[in-house]
Parts: structure tokens; sequence; C-alpha cells
């Protein structure tokens, strides 16, 4: 009934919000230190100096240097990079994974949806990090290894937020019309279904996203991730810690950063979420 | 100010909002006495509050007395639900009062109070005691997690009725008795979803009687229900609004509810009032060319009533004259049921039928057609064929199996036995096992147009998917046909490049037409394809059909529960009741001759004008 003026679109809705204006400048200004960064380094970062170790705001950075006598800043600003990369391909593969399940299990229906969902449970009873631990210490610590662990085990949780959106659009009359005309099934997934599951799934690419993020921080702070002496957050933070005392800032600066990272993707998520509920409303 | 307690018996002892006691005598019983106004709204304005400022509804008057039940008929969109919601002092998110004024009288406050201005609080007190609202949909406004005693009882607890709890509890037991429920414990006992519909429907009018509420706000209260079961509500309410001198507002788009139930009618269009008074010379002699128009366009047993006439009138400005004046005069001719004009129309078939009348015998054939959901018998041995280029109402009320039957002749449900013939050749069950060129004989318009269309995919795409499943045409070729088949509906090719959410409900369900055009079908099955719609919207569907079964020689099933529908659209009848079919033969036999008894009672339920 109002007029075409006052009606907002999702992307106007989406800005609305102060909360996602927040979380959209804190993760696209940490995204562009990550992207940056590595062209600013004031010393190279595998850079020693062992005269000046574990001198905080002494001659190299403004950060000091770390117990090895390495720039802090420097290795700081070229060690966002391969986290953020790695998060971001580890949640594709998890949303993709378990996209395919869940309209798989959704639209099949009775005996597959079954077991697929009850396979489901089993790994989702499986602790995240200690899945991953078992992995990387069987085929070793690399990036894509890193990835597919995360995604797999991001897959069974989007999986089953998927197939519970796509039951509601399976019910709708133009699945049954698709049908009448003989659609492949593919086709009927592809076409019908998935483009009109887009919110629900944005919204858990977002919650995903920031799982990852912490994912794969955890896992090079415990070693698992980037080998020393590459530059990583994760991994700057266990180096760092024995010196949190007298040298903070190795360990500062990562955790603050991942922190907002992940704050500001989360907020990202659910500000999409709420576009996508509001919507509804002025639907009904 | 909070709630005041108030006592039940208009005319007895009533607290009154200063504390004054409420005698006979008073001001108040004064003004009832004399029957003057419960409600007045005076030149009321609604618009939007976002910028640019839209008016929604604009220069309403209205005013209610005891006992008066006033009709607040239109189209969608018409302004009708926003006017009522402003009679409860509410306004949906958006909008809000910009001019005029609703003011309320109410038994139990000696100054009459503006509902649109006052506090929060002292307007919920007034919400459901003063003021009631029966919605739409009982099943979805009434509580699922709670028994239907206790949501009657909630009504009177949150406004203090009585003196103690069980002058409320004797009070949910009369007011039960009075919607003509039981009112035993057990009863009180169940759960919503233990009643059928009617009584839903019944609970949520004796929630909204409990306080004995001066005024009354229906919602389309029987939009959802069969004939008989509305019969039945709209006596309820009828008798109850008398009984305790209520006056209510009854909104509709049901012209045959407003005779039965309304004294008075006040008809809207585009959020103004174009016509207000009593509901013989409205319906009867409208003044006003809209509420002509709309009366013309509701369907009648008789099938006297020109339906197709709002379409026309609809067109007038936008067509050349040619056009529109040939368009009248070829309906009249070939409505099948114009004034039980059967003979003439008998006449003109073959002609219009040379195209399928190669084809000697019956187009669809149903045999022994059965469909159980576990032990549930929905179908019970259908028996039923299709005579080419002829429409066959297929007549049921809901839980009949009319739309079983009809989605199991299309493939869409593939859990039936028995035998469908097409040409002669049984069919497969399921759609995707028959061949390509059964699936494009046998089309099926789904009953709903807000569910049938992908709403992510432009008309284009979503008309495109039948030609392109027949493989048999290029994208050119495939462009050309959605463009035709859009031509055909008559909502013109441009409509291609839009998608489902820009289109109003009827504009949905002509392209839902013509995405089952496209194929150009031998049979048309149409699910309830008018129940979701207006009546105007249901007048100009109806033409459609009827012009396309006569250009393209189509054989219909048009499934409905409106057996007013049965001349306009309609040669012959199948009557379905619980999975048999209890009557058929030529819409002239069932409406004048029904051997059932069911279709008896149907006939006799029918609402009418």
């Amino acid at each position: 009934m109002a007029a075409s003026g006052v009606v907002l679109t999702p992307l106007q809705r989406f800005f609305a919000q102060r909360q996602a204006k927040v979380g959209v400048a804190l993760t696209a200004t940490i995204v562009a230190l990550a992207l940056i960064g590595p062209l600013l380094l004031p010393w190279a970062t595998g850079y020693t100096a062992t005269e000046f170790a574990d001198q905080p705001f002494r001659l190299t950075g403004p950060f000091g240097t770390d117990n090895l006598g390495r720039d802090v800043l420097s290795r700081f600003l070229s060690g966002g990079l391969t986290l953020i990369t790695l998060a971001l391909l580890a949640t594709a593969v998890g949303i993709i994974v378990g996209m395919i399940f869940g309209t798989v299990a959704a639209y099949t229906g009775g005996t597959v949806d079954s077991i697929l969902m009850r396979a489901n449970d089993v790994l989702l009873a499986i602790p995240q990090l200690v899945f991953a631990l078992l992995a990387v210490t069987v085929l070793g610590p690399q990036g894509w290894v890193l990835v597919m662990v995360l995604g797999l085990t991001h897959a069974p949780r989007v999986a089953r937020v998927t197939r519970s959106a796509a039951l509601n659009v399976i019910n709708e009359d133009y699945i049954a019309a698709a049908e009448m005309y003989a659609v492949p099934r593919w086709r009927i997934i592809v076409r019908e279904i998935l483009p009109n599951i887009t919110g629900p799934l944005t919204v858990e690419a977002g919650l995903r996203l920031t799982y990852s993020i912490g994912g794969i921080a955890s896992l090079s702070f415990l070693g698992l991730g980037l080998q020393p002496p590459a530059p990583d957050w994760g991994l700057m933070i266990n180096e760092n810690r024995i010196a949190l005392a007298v040298q903070p800032w190795g360990v500062m600066l990562p955790v603050l950063v991942i922190a907002l990272l992940t704050i500001g993707t989360n907020l990202i998520a659910d500000s999409i979420a709420r576009t996508f509920a509001s919507t509804k409303v002025s639907e009904a | 100010m909070t709630p005041q307690k108030t006592t039940p018996r208009r005319g007895a002892k009533t607290r009154t909002g200063s504390g004054a006691p409420m005698v006979e005598g008073s001001a108040w019983h004064t003004r009832v006495a004399a029957d003057a106004p419960v409600l007045e709204v005076e030149d009321l304005e609604i618009s939007t509050t976002a910028a640019p400022t839209q008016v929604i509804v604009s220069g309403v008057d209205l005013s209610l007395r005891p006992s008066e039940i006033l009709a607040l008929v239109g189209e969608s969109g018409s302004g009708k639900t926003t006017v009522a919601l402003a009679v409860l002092g509410h306004f949906r998110e958006g909008l809000h009062r910009t001019a005029g004024s609703v003011t309320l009288h109410a038994s139990t406050l000696v100054d009459p109070v503006e509902m649109t201005a006052l506090d929060r609080e002292v307007r919920r007190g007034l919400r459901g005691s003063r003021v009631a609202y029966i919605p739409q949909d009982p099943a979805s406004s009434l509580n699922p997690s709670m028994r239907v005693g206790e949501q009657i009882r909630e009504v009177l607890d949150i406004h203090a009725y009585g003196d103690d709890d069980a002058a409320r509890a004797e009070r949910v037991r009369d007011v039960l008795r009075e919607v003509g429920l039981p009112d035993d414990d057990a009863y009180q006992r169940r759960w919503p979803h233990q009643l059928s519909g009617g009584q839903q429907q019944r609970i949520g009018i004796a929630m909204a009687f409990a306080m004995h509420p001066d005024v009354l706000v229906l919602d389309e209260p029987t939009t959802g229900l069969d004939v008989t079961t509305q019969a039945l509500v709209l006596d309820t309410v009828r008798d109850l609004t008398i009984k305790h001198r209520v006056a209510a507002l009854y909104i509709t788009h049901d012209l045959a509810v407003v005779n039965e139930i309304a004294d008075r009618v006040m008809v809207m269009q585009r959020g103004e009032v174009v016509e207000v008074g009593p509901v013989e010379q409205v319906l009867h002699d409208p003044q006003h060319p809209y509420s002509r128009t709309l009366i013309a366009a509701v369907p009648d047993l008789a099938g006297r009533n020109k339906i197709w006439e709002f379409e026309q009138r609809r067109r007038a400005g936008e067509f050349d004259p040619a056009e529109a004046d040939d368009e009248p005069a070829e309906s009249t001719a070939n409505e099948p049921g114009t004034g039980g004009k059967e003979a003439r129309v008998e006449v003109n078939e073959p002609a219009r039928t040379t195209e399928a009348a190669h084809d000697d015998g019956v187009t669809l054939s149903i045999e022994d057609l059965r469909v159980a959901y576990g032990s549930n018998k929905v179908l019970k041995g259908i028996d039923l064929e299709l005579q080419p280029a002829q429409t066959t109402l297929l007549l049921g009320e809901s839980g009949s199996g009319k739309t079983t039957m009809a989605r199991s002749i299309a493939g869409l449900n593939a859990n039936w036995t028995g035998t469908i013939r097409h040409r002669g050749e049984a069919l497969e069950r399921s759609t995707r096992r028959r061949a390509a060129q059964q699936r494009k004989a046998i089309q099926y318009v789904f009953q709903s147009p807000y569910s049938s269309l992908n709403p992510r995919r432009t008309l284009e795409q979503s008309l495109s998917v039948p030609l392109e499943m027949t493989g048999e045409m290029t994208a050119r070729q495939r462009r050309e046909r959605v463009g035709d088949a859009l031509d055909a509906v008559r909502l013109g090719r441009e409509f291609a490049r839009r998608r489902p959410g820009d289109l109003s409900g009827g504009e949905r369900q002509r392209a839902a037409i013509a995405r089952a055009l496209v194929n150009m079908p031998e049979v048309l099955v149409c699910d309830e394809i008018t129940s979701a719609l207006d009546v105007s919207v249901q007048a100009s569907i109806i033409d459609l059909l009827v012009r396309l079964r006569e250009e393209r020689g189509m054989t219909m099933l048009f499934v409905t529960h409106n057996i007013a529908l049965a001349r306009h659209i309609a040669s012959r009848v199948a009557v379905l009741q619980q999975g048999v079919i209890v009557d058929e033969g030529t819409t002239e036999e069932i409406l004048t001759n029904p051997t059932a008894d069911y279709t008896k009672e149907l006939l006799e339920n029918a609402p009418d004008l």
C-alpha cells in the first residue's frame, strides 16, 4: 500500500541499522589493514636485531620488538592476510557443502532426509577444535588442511540451517508447479529453492565467517597453523605471550584485531538477519 | 486512569470513569435510550508517516447505533481494514491519523472519548471490553497452547469482570451458551486444535462478547468457513448484536454476507467512501457507478448478474470504444448460463468447438479414483467424464477431497489408484512419468496466486519453464509465446520483465493462468483459483476463463466451493461430498432439480443478494 518511494531496498534497510554501519566499518578497516599492511612494512618481518630484544618503544617500530628482536609492527601488519584468506575459504567450503546436503535432504525427504540428518547429528556431536587438532596432526599443518577441516566442521551446521529454510520453500506451490512441468530436480534446487533461501544462508555465512576467524586464529595459536618464522596473528599471540608483562604489544595488537574483526563480522551477520526479519514483517 | 470494573448488564448499576454510579436516568442511559450513536467517525483521514506522505483513507464519516450492523465493503486496498482498526484506536505501522476523529460513547464512561488520542493504558482498557474485535482467521488468533475456556476467561480477568472468580466462571459458561457451544468443563478444557473452524470462530466471538462490548469490529470473520458454517456464525453474530444492543462494524468483501447480516452498507474505493445507505437500497439500487459495478460482479445462483461487466467498465477508460463495445455483446451470447439461456448456448456450442470436434468422445475420463492417506480415505471411488470444450464445475466444501482430485488429475500427487484416461489413454500417476504430450495437454492452475509464482524470478522466466521442458522451441519463440500468453490473459507482454512482488493478487493469478496457457493445453484444471481474490477480480478472471474456453475450445475443470459461480462458468456440475460424487449433471439440472440432499442443502445455504 505504501508508495514505492517509501519502500526501502534490502540494502538500504541493512544500512539503516547503526550496528550494520559499525560492523561494516570495523570489518573493512581490519581487512584493509591486512591487505595493505604488507606493503607498509618498516622492517622485514624476519629482521632480527638482537640488541633491541624485549625493548618496547625503541628504535624499530613504535611497538618495539619481540623476544627474538623482530619488529612487532612489521609482523603485525603482515600477519593478517593469511588468517582472513583461510577464514574466507573455510567459510566458503562450509557453506557450499552444507548447502548441498541441506537442500538435497529437504527436497528429497523421506529416508534420504533421515539418513543425512542423523549423520549430521553425529558430526555435530564431534567438537570442532578436537576434530581439527586430529586432522592437522595427521595431515600436517598446511593451509588447505585448515580450510578443509574448518569448512567440513561448519558444513553440518550450515546443512541444518539450509534444510529448515528450504523446507519452508518446498511447500510453496511454485515448487509443485516446477514438479508438474517435470523440471529436473537439480534445476528445481538451483533455480527455485536456492534463490529463495539466500537470506538465511547469508546470515549463516556471516556467522560461519566469524567462527572461521576464531578457529583459524586458535589453530595458529596452538602452533597448528602457519609455522614460524611466518608472521601470523594467531601465532604472534603464542610467540609473545611469554613476554606479556614486559612487552604487551606483541600480544595486544593481534588479540585486538582478531576480536574487532569477529565483532565486525558478527554485527554484519546479525544486521543481515534483522534485515530479512523486517522484510517478512512488512510482507505479512 | 485505569480500566474500570464494569458490571455486566446494560442499565444495571455501572461504575463510570469518574467513579460516579451509572444508573437509570443518568446521562449515558438517556443517550442510549434515545439510540444515539455509540460510535462516531468524523472526516477521518489516515496517511503514511514516512515522507512522501500518502493519504490512505480520507473523509470517512460513519456513525453506529446500538444493535446496528454496518457493513464496510470494498476491494483489497480500499482502506476498509485501516478504518476498522482506527475504530479500535489502532494504526498499522507507518500509518497515522492526520485529520478527523473517532469518538466512542462507552457505556462505562460519562464523557465520550477520542479513540485515536487516548492514553495507551486507557485505550487498552477499552479494547476488548468496550470495543471488541473479531479477527479473520480464528485458527491463528487463538493461542494454540491455551485451553479455549481459559482464553475466554483471560479476557474477563484482564478487564476485571464481575466481583469474584465465580462470577467470571459463570460468565464464561453464559457466553459459550450464547454462541451456541457446549458450556461444560470438558468442552472448556479443549485445545483450539480440537475444534472445527466454525467452532474456533465462535470461541473468537465468545471472547469478543464476553465483556458485553458496546462496539464490535468484525474483520471478514467468515471468510475461511463453509457456507453452512458461515450461515451459523452469521446467525450467532446477528442474534447477539440485537440481544445485547451491540453496534457492529462488519468488514467484508462478500456482498451476499452483507445482504444476510447488515442493516446499512458503506462502500469504499481507494480510501474514500463512495456510497452509504440501507442494505436494500445499496444492493438493489446502487447510486454510485462503482457500487453498481461491484454489485454486478457478484456471482448469483440464477446467473443473472453480468459479472463480466465489472471488467468492461474497469477497462472502458483504457481501451478504444470499438473493442469495449463488441465485448459485452459477444460475452452475452456465449455466457453458458445467462438467465437460463441454456438452449441458446447449446446452439452456439458446436460452432465454437469445431477445433475439438474431431475428437469424438470424452477428453478426460476418471474411473474409480481413490486416494487414501493412511486410514483416512479422501476419495472413495470417483467416476467423472469431462466433455470436450466444456467446463465442469467441481463443487465441494473444504475437506471434501476436491483439491486432492484436481491434483491427482494433474499428476501432482501420485498416491491414487484407479484410472484417469486422456483421450482414451490411461495416464501415469505422477506427472514426471507422463509423456511430454500429456503433460502439455493437461494444465493446472493453483489456488493461491501468492504462492504459485517464484518471487525471485520474472514472469518471463517462470512462464518459459513449461516451454523449456517440452524443448520444442528456441529462446526467441518462447519469448514470443510467453508474450502471447500474457496478452491472452490481458496483462500485456510488457509484464514479462516484472516479478510477482510488483503484482496484485488478480494480476498474479492472471500470470499463473498464462503459465498454464503457454503450452496450448486441451484441459485446464483450475483449483479454487478465485477464492483468494476480490469479487471484482474474480469476475474478471471468470470472464477471462469463459473467453479462453471459447477461443481455444479448452476443456475445463473448475474446482470451487462457491455454488453461485455455476451458471457463470460451467455447463456441467459435479458435487463432491466427503470423497464421493453425490450429484452430477448439467448446470441446469443440478441447480433446478438436485437429486442429492447435500446439493439441496448447499443451494439453500448459498447466500444470495
